[in-house]
């Protein structure tokens, strides 16, 4: 078997960030859309670890916890809007909601 | 060193197994599960590549707390009919082009030989993870770690007053 290089990391993040933009381009369900962007920003934050290990530098890693912050941030707004907007509309789908659309 | 490359397949098949799980489930709840399994798969990837420190942060703030919000909200709201209705809106396959598209440019990019700088030895003095990444964060990345406090305020804040019924 080949040793685990760098490139390996990266094909997996991006995958990882490919399955997560199908996901938020083509769900529905504004739940599952949310999902899929915490599947976005981990891909990101393997990437960021793979090359904190190449260097041997921990600046990557002092980036993927900024990352983290960001992620925690954006789920609790994203489903504060999320119940908010259910108690209004009475719905979670995402193309239902259609008040700015021209 | 072949225990090493099984765990990488074995995590990044979780990863990836849970990751279209969670995007091509009806249910949330399973969607939710799916992903819990997809964040352990990565949590998995950041031990091996001896990053102890957000391997615990991994487990301790998503597994623990963003999945449980995220259950708590599918619990709140009512998503029993979202199961029943149409999962995937109808421009999916435009979606689904355009990603193929920049799926297939990232993969030439990496089938050529990746021109990294050669990978750095590793230290030798004998700090652990946690001591590294503390020294880090607490004096060069200083200024981002307290603007990050006061986004995570900002943040808790904002979504009790906008989860509340009345302002």
């Amino acid at each position: 078997m080949h040793p685990i290089t760098t490139t390996h990391y990266l094909i997996l993040s991006a995958a990882l960030l490919g399955i997560g933009t199908v996901g938020v381009l083509t769900r529905r369900n504004i739940v599952i859309i949310l999902m899929s962007i915490e599947l976005i920003l981990n891909a990101v934050n393997i990437n960021l670890v793979a090359f904190s290990r190449h260097y041997q530098h921990v600046t990557g890693q002092v980036f993927a916890i900024f990352v983290i912050t960001v992620a925690v941030a954006e789920a609790a707004v994203g489903l504060g809007i999320l119940i908010a907007l259910f108690r209004n509309k009475e719905t979670v789908q995402a193309d239902e909601i259609e008040l700015l659309k021209w | 060193m072949w225990l090493d490359t099984a765990f990488f397949y074995f995590f990044a098949l979780l990863t990836l197994g849970g990751g279209i799980f969670t995007v091509t489930r009806k249910s949330a709840v399973h969607s939710a599960i799916s992903l819990i399994v997809s964040l352990i798969g990565v949590a998995g990837l950041f031990l091996l590549q001896k990053a102890e420190f957000l391997f615990a942060v991994q487990i301790v703030l998503y597994v623990g707390g963003i999945m449980v919000l995220f259950l708590f909200v599918i619990m709140l709201v009512n998503l029993d009919e979202a199961a029943r209705v149409r999962q995937f809106n109808k421009q999916w396959w435009v979606a689904l082009a355009c990603v193929l598209v920049v799926g297939a440019e990232i993969g030439l990019f990496l089938n050529k030989p990746l021109r990294l700088p050669a990978a750095a030895l590793p230290p030798t003095d004998n700090l652990g993870n946690v001591e590294r990444v503390a020294d880090l964060l607490f004096s060069q990345y200083l200024l981002p770690f307290e603007i990050a406090s006061i986004l995570l305020l900002a943040a808790v804040v904002g979504s009790v007053v906008m989860a509340k019924k009345r302002v």
